[in-house]
């Protein structure tokens, strides 16, 4: 027994010395790498000052969670976070600190806030803390912060003019709002749908007491339209409001925003993760405007402390400005005045992809495109049908392994079920069950015809008008194919023809594509082969991966030789409406990338160069002047409308007589298991 | 040799079983409701394959096939003769009755010819064993 113990403690000995070597090789490595490509150079004798690899915003270590951490180990006079950068630096009172947190950090994990991934920190010494002006300086674009535009008396004033009587507002809003005070007038503002009741406005209007305000506002310029609604939020050390984009359709676009009792630092962040800290000095005003109120987001950080300048005080600017002494800033009470115009007409801003009224616009917009039936069809015909045609056989050779769960769906199905396989491709299920009377069809002549080559019955035809009698099948099954239809009635009419075909009882599996390729924290297999191809080949070249049912790169193609945004197909017929909406509105997606619009185009590039139809409408008109992208093979772009954790349930609940069996997520895609009732 | 591969090829295509048929309709715009079946077979090459007989499979493709539309598309391929008006009660176990079944539903396959709606008299070809069911508007 005793032998035993030693022997283990003997390992376990062995087992930290191993940890500690590890922990030692890292560290060094993290050295030369922050010598080699930041010019950083680590020092091996105690000082104040640290820099942490691995702890920086660029790989997604918020200050909130590295400042609790280093200020463990003692009092921090500087956490420098440089945008975009795996590391920081902190900088410590004492260096009896500095040493401490130099042994409680070496080595951590750190698990990650947002997204749960794990880190480990190396942390070695550094002479000084500093970083000279590689950061964005620049407020982001339309944003201005006016010092001292109320004066102490004009602030005493108006923060005495705030009846807090909100009790009503505070418990309805309570969910979102937490403990945050919070005031409206002129109209009042609803947490529920972030918008104003336009036509319930508020007794009273804004209080005369902010009249002179903003008759100055208008005067200097700073605002158009005089504001309607004024939103007053009283803000303790620790509270905070969550990053948002004020909803454009809710109002106009100047936002104004005074401090009011106590200066703040709000945030702002691009969608591009850049971010930019901003000082609200005590009596200033915030006009928000153009990029900074429609596109970059902006919010207050729960805390009672916040990392300001240390020189500066808590004078007007970004706090990235200069990191170099960036200390604490203890926050006191602070009263905002929020001030915005009720918008009457939709936002037509220039920032869509952010925008509520356009993104309203575009679902009507959608059964316009669309609900001009031949437009959709013109589409569907240039971009899904065409291109099959075209990409038929290189299509099907990358297409053999079938999936294991549609597999399982087939091989459940009891002997002697009758199938229809409604866009079958290639045929690739047709023969999974021998025991099945299984049929396909497709639109595209030239894959059925590939079918018929393996001895599988199919014919051509249109998901919209299956010639199959009604209630004659056992199953159906769609895999891959409702995403290729252009609106949302076609999408849902393909349903319904799928329902129709099933006899009471039957089943059919329906699989489209995910906008969500990311999905519980798994990148799907589609997202995950760039890397690997890009790394080891060996991953992809198994053979029996399974692939997205929509993937469009073929295994052995140029997938990194993507082309560029906005180059389109040439048409012949350059008038074509479909064309015309196409180029106008479809974004051209980027293989092995998550979507950024649940309508696009995906590019199918061709292995080879050797297509016969060089001239054909569908090949790509390469930029002049690009050698390197001439000497490339075709490229085919298809049309997707890719589906939203839940709308292709929304759309099967529409069906009359059909029950959702079940439904799920599929390495990217959604699918859904009805049955006819 | 190349003659084998030609022969091979030529072998191998799409093939519509009379079981495909009998599921089969035509889809013109207004057609009456349940019009448009069944299809009138137009066969210029037909096509017999043998299939492993499977009893069990073929007695349930009984309920399930439409079985005047099965025997006219038999009739008119010549091999009406191989099926009764209707099946007989006890079929299940009636093992020739099963063969002559299976033989029409499985064996018997239409290569080339044409599929005509029968009430607003449209076409839809078979070529290579592939019916192409598009109708003009869906056609590019």
């Amino acid at each position: 027994m005793a032998d035993l113990e030693v022997d283990s403690a003997h390992q376990e000995n062995l087992k930290l010395s191993k940890m500690k070597k590890k922990v030692l090789r890292k560290q060094i490595k993290a050295q030369r790498t922050l010598m080699r490509h930041e010019g950083i150079e680590c020092i091996s004798h105690t000082t104040q000052n640290l820099v942490v690899a691995n702890g920086g915003l660029g790989n997604g270590v918020s200050r909130h969670q590295l400042l609790r951490l280093v200020e463990e180990c003692g009092l921090v006079e500087a956490l420098l976070m440089p945008p975009n950068k795996p590391y920081s630096f902190v900088k410590y009172g004492t260096t009896e600190e500095a040493k401490k947190a130099y042994d409680a950090l070496n080595g951590k994990e750190l698990i990650l806030e947002d997204t749960s991934h794990t880190v480990i920190l190396y942390v070695n010494f550094v002479r000084k803390v500093h970083w000279e002006d590689i950061m964005p300086t620049n407020l982001p674009p339309g944003l201005k912060v006016v010092d001292e535009l109320v004066s102490p008396e004009e602030e005493t004033m108006m923060l005495e003019s705030i009846n807090w009587t909100g009790d009503e507002v505070i418990q309805n809003a309570q969910k979102s709002l937490k403990h945050r005070r919070v005031e409206h007038f002129g109209y009042e503002f609803r947490y529920d749908n972030n918008n104003v009741d336009k036509d319930k406005p508020l007794p009273g209007g804004i209080p005369e007491i902010c009249n002179m305000l903003l008759e100055k506002c208008l005067r200097q310029g700073y605002i158009k339209h005089k504001p309607d609604q004024l939103t007053v939020n009283q803000y303790e050390p620790g509270q905070g409001i969550p990053p948002h984009i004020d909803t454009h359709s809710a109002f106009e676009d100047e936002i104004l925003s005074l401090s009011l009792g106590a200066e703040i630092v709000m945030d702002f962040k691009h969608p591009d993760g850049c971010t930019v800290a901003v000082m609200l000095p005590r009596r200033s005003l915030l006009v928000m405007a153009g990029e900074s109120r429609y596109l970059w987001s902006h919010g207050i950080t729960p805390r009672k402390f916040d990392i300001v300048q240390a020189s500066e005080g808590q004078k007007v600017g970004t706090i990235t400005a200069d990191t170099g002494d960036l200390t604490l800033n203890k926050r006191g009470t602070r009263t905002s005045f929020t001030f915005r115009k009720v918008r009457r007409s939709p936002c037509n801003c220039t920032y869509p992809s952010v925008c509520d009224s356009q993104q309203d616009q575009q679902k009507e917009r959608t059964p316009m495109f669309t609900g001009n039936e031949t437009v959709a069809a013109k589409l569907e015909q240039e971009y899904v049908h065409k291109v099959y045609e075209e990409i038929a056989v290189h299509f099907s050779s990358t297409r053999h392994s079938p999936w294991p769960k549609i597999v399982e769906f087939l091989r459940a199905l009891p002997e002697g079920s009758i199938v229809a396989d409604v866009g079958c491709g290639n045929g690739k299920y047709l023969g999974i069950n021998k025991g099945l009377h299984m049929v396909g069809c497709d639109r595209s002549k030239n894959l059925v015809d590939i079918c018929g080559e393996k001895e599988c019955e199919a014919f051509v035809c249109d998901a919209l008008s299956v010639p199959i009698r009604s209630g004659s099948c056992d199953a159906c099954i769609s895999i891959a194919v409702i995403h290729h239809f252009s609106t949302a009635e076609r999408r849902l009419a393909t349903l319904r023809e799928l329902a129709r075909l099933l006899r009471p009882g039957g089943k059919a599996l329906i699989y489209v594509w995910a906008m969500e390729q990311e999905y519980n924290n798994q990148k799907s297999k589609y997202l995950k082969e760039k890397k690997a191809k890009k790394g080891k080949e060996k991953e992809i070249d198994t053979g029996v991966t399974q692939r997205p049912v929509s993937d469009q790169t073929p295994d052995n193609s140029t997938q990194d030789l993507t082309v560029s945004d906005g180059v389109l197909n040439d048409f012949e017929d350059k008038g074509s409406i479909a064309k015309q909406v196409i180029n106008s509105s479809l974004p051209v997606h980027t293989n092995r990338t998550s979507f950024h619009s649940q309508d696009l185009l995906v590019p199918w590039h061709f292995k080879g160069g050797t297509k016969k139809k060089e001239e054909s409408i569908t090949t790509l008109q390469l930029p002049s002047g690009s050698n390197k992208l001439q000497e490339l093979s075709p490229v085919f772009h298809r049309y997707y409308h890719v589906f939203c954790e839940g709308e292709l349930e929304a759309a099967c609940k529409t069906l009359d007589g059909i029950r959702i069996q079940r439904s799920y997520y599929d390495q990217g895609n959604w699918c859904v298991v009805l049955e006819r009732q | 040799s190349p003659g084998f591969r030609r022969e091979r090829s030529r072998r191998r295509c799409g093939r519509m079983k009379l079981l495909t048929h009998n599921l089969l309709t035509s889809h013109v715009r207004g057609l009456r409701p349940g019009g448009g079946y069944p299809l009138g077979i137009q066969a210029t090459e037909v096509k017999l394959s043998p299939v492993d007989f499977n009893a069990q499979f073929v007695a349930r493709m009984v309920p399930k096939v439409q079985w005047a539309a099965l025997l006219q598309a038999a009739q008119s391929l010549g091999h009406g003769s191989d099926l009764p008006p209707e099946p007989a009660p006890g079929y299940e176990s009636d093992e020739d009755f099963l063969r002559r079944l299976h033989h029409v539903l499985l064996e018997v396959e239409v290569v080339e010819g044409i599929l005509r709606c029968p009430d607003s008299g449209h076409e839809f070809p078979i070529t290579k064993g592939i019916p192409n069911m598009l109708l003009a508007e869906e056609e590019t």
